[in-house]
């Protein structure tokens, strides 16, 4: 049995989709544990990504890592799961490490692909410069999916709902205020990424990032210098020592492509670069470039991302 | 108040990554070390700031061979008081983990500090293992934190967001950007730190569950396509049709 751990309290995000296609396409049965009080109609249309039972624990809340290890252990014993999986995201990153000492099996931090013949899965290493295979060496394993490293995809098929009480006591952390701005798209998320650097000049001409991220329904990013003299907020910060994404399109301006600021960008499926220096790094790494004034250009993709969605309608 | 801090070596940014024996290991050849940025700028400067405004002590921990002592004095010229080495190779995020879980069981560390992942591996596990072996409440990717007796508040990231929390001491956090400034070391610290204490611990018996069989080289771009900057619906075209990405 393949067991998925998924957050349910916010709905069902496209990483958690993500985790029971994995887990469906791993083979074997998969059995989805989670927390929170969705409705059992929403969870049951997990049954159409592969996903044979639901276990889910209202009593427990999500905030605290120590109360959700105990919840995925206690699943993981109820269906006897060989392989369980998380999402890569903030709350995969704090409980997955806890689960792999608690049962002491192996975890594959990060996975961007299904495990190979030889039983090696393939991840990250270097921040994006290269990749690593690795193996576990314990009968069970926890797998952590990079979020968009495989497409969610519905099979077909139906589920069971089932209230579980995991006994994960109490948590342990209180939480004080939860900031989260409204129809952001979180960044390790998105498909596809406007991001912008130091070539911008200042964050009064930010409008034109957010214009075009707005026409494309993208996240914004930022490169370190900007986070950095405060222009950008910390979490749009990506890079070697920022936020390591993988969109679909990535989109740079002003950025001039240093070798930290690839290595968290050169997973993007697609990469366009625009910059007034032809001779830029950031235009060996990219597929499209437009050697050019990101103040006429962004505003002027704008207005041809506007065109483009107008003329699909 | 006494701080852990886990350090880890990690290669230079600039460091050319390349793989021998059979792409079966790191090619360390020509490679320059440094402490990872999120154990030094992050985790290790906010430890230090809590001690100069509350006192107490810092120590650092490695899981390392004699090789990483070069590594250790950096970090001790930043500030540290003395530091640990675990004296066997880092083979996996678990063994690392379970080798500090050890040596810290019973040692009264109020707070145990780590950067929000390493820059060669990534995987963010360290500090949430040691969390769960010690059985101790776990903040993971904090950009900021403080102390007000045995009560600590951090902010942390969440998906879409920020959150703000506090646990009581003692506790595990694993420490991202906005929570310090980098600190350059003086001379000073540079001389004390070739005194101060590095102390080497043997290992416990422990194996590691994971081992990283091959590595790979990702595919070369090809060579980028250039588009007219005044013809944007060129490039949403072939975005579209060509890329298929919108
Ligand atoms: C240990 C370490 C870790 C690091 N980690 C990261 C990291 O995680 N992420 C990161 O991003 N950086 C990181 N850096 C910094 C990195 O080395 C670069 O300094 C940084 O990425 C440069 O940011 P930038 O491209 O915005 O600015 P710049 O290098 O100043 O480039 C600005 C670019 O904008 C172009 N430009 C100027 N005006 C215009 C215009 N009107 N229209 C279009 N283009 C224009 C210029 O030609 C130039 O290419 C790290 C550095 C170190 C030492």
């Amino acid at each position: 049995m393949n067991l998925v751990y998924i957050n349910s309290a916010n709905g069902l995000s496209k990483a958690a989709l993500e985790t029971v296609t994995y887990a469906k396409k791993l083979g074997a049965d998969v059995a989805v544990v989670t927390n929170g009080n969705a409705a059992a109609e929403l969870l049951a249309t997990l049954g159409a990504y592969g996903a044979s039972t639901v276990l889910q624990d209202a009593g427990v809340d999500g905030q605290d890592p120590s109360q959700l290890v105990k919840l995925v252990a206690a699943a993981a014993a109820k269906v006897g799961a060989s392989t369980i999986i998380f999402s890569h995201d903030l709350i995969g990153k704090a409980v997955a490490p806890r689960l792999s000492v608690r049962l002491k099996a192996g975890l594959v931090a990060g996975a961007v692909a299904l495990p190979e013949a030889d039983g090696s899965t393939k991840v990250n290493v270097f921040s994006g410069k290269a990749f690593g295979f690795v193996k576990v060496n314990s009968a069970v394993r926890i797998i952590s999916l990079l979020p968009n490293s495989i497409q969610p995809e519905q099979t077909g098929g139906n589920c069971s709902t089932e209230a579980f009480d995991s006994q994960a006591g109490s948590s342990a952390i209180t939480i004080k205020a939860t900031k989260k701005p409204e129809g952001a798209i979180p960044l390790p998320e998105a498909e596809l990424v406007v991001s912008a650097g130091r070539g911008l000049k200042g964050p009064e001409n930010w409008g034109m990032v957010e214009d075009l991220a707005a026409a494309l329904g993208a996240a914004t990013a930022c490169s370190r210098p900007v986070a950095d003299i405060g222009w950008r907020p910390h979490h749009e910060h990506v890079g070697q020592t920022g936020v390591a994404i993988r969109p679909n399109l990535y989109i740079a301006a002003g950025i001039s492509g240093a070798i930290q600021h690839l290595a968290g960008v050169n997973g993007s499926k697609v990469i366009v670069v625009i910059n007034t220096d032809a001779e830029a790094p950031f235009f060996k790494a990219a597929d499209y470039g437009i050697v050019g004034d990101a103040f006429e250009v962004l505003p002027r993709f704008t207005a041809a991302v506007q065109r483009f969605r107008a003329a699909q309608h | 108040m006494n701080i852990l801090v886990c350090i880890s070596k990690a290669p230079d940014t600039t460091s050319k990554i390349a793989f021998t024996n059979g792409n079966t290991q790191f090619d360390e050849n020509g490679v320059q070390y440094i402490v990872n940025p999120y154990d030094e700028w992050y985790a290790l400067v906010r430890a230090l700031e809590l001690k100069e405004a509350q006192g107490g002590n810092v120590t650092i921990i490695t899981v390392g061979t004699a090789s990483d002592d070069a590594v250790i004095r950096k970090a001790l010229a930043i500030g540290a008081d003395d530091a640990i080495r675990i004296d066997a190779p880092a083979t996996d995020a678990y063994f690392v983990a379970m080798q500090i879980a050890e040596y810290a069981k019973g040692k009264g560390f109020d707070l145990i500090l780590t950067g929000k992942e390493t820059i060669d591996y990534n995987g963010s596990q360290v500090a949430g293992m040691i969390a769960e072996a010690l059985e101790l409440p776990y903040i993971s990717i904090a950009t900021k934190l403080d102390v007000a007796g045995s009560t600590i508040s951090c902010e942390r990231e969440i998906v879409g967001g920020m959150q703000e929390v506090e646990v009581q001491a003692p506790a595990v956090i694993s420490c991202a950007k906005g929570m310090a400034e980098q600190r350059i070391p003086n001379m000073r610290g540079i001389m004390a730190a070739r005194t101060k204490p590095l102390n080497v611990v043997a290992p416990a018996a422990l194996e590691a569950l994971t081992t990283f069989s091959t590595y790979s080289m990702p595919a070369a771009k090809s060579s980028v396509k250039l588009i007219d900057p005044n013809n944007l619906d060129e490039l949403v075209a072939l975005l579209h049709n060509e890329a298929k990405v919108i």
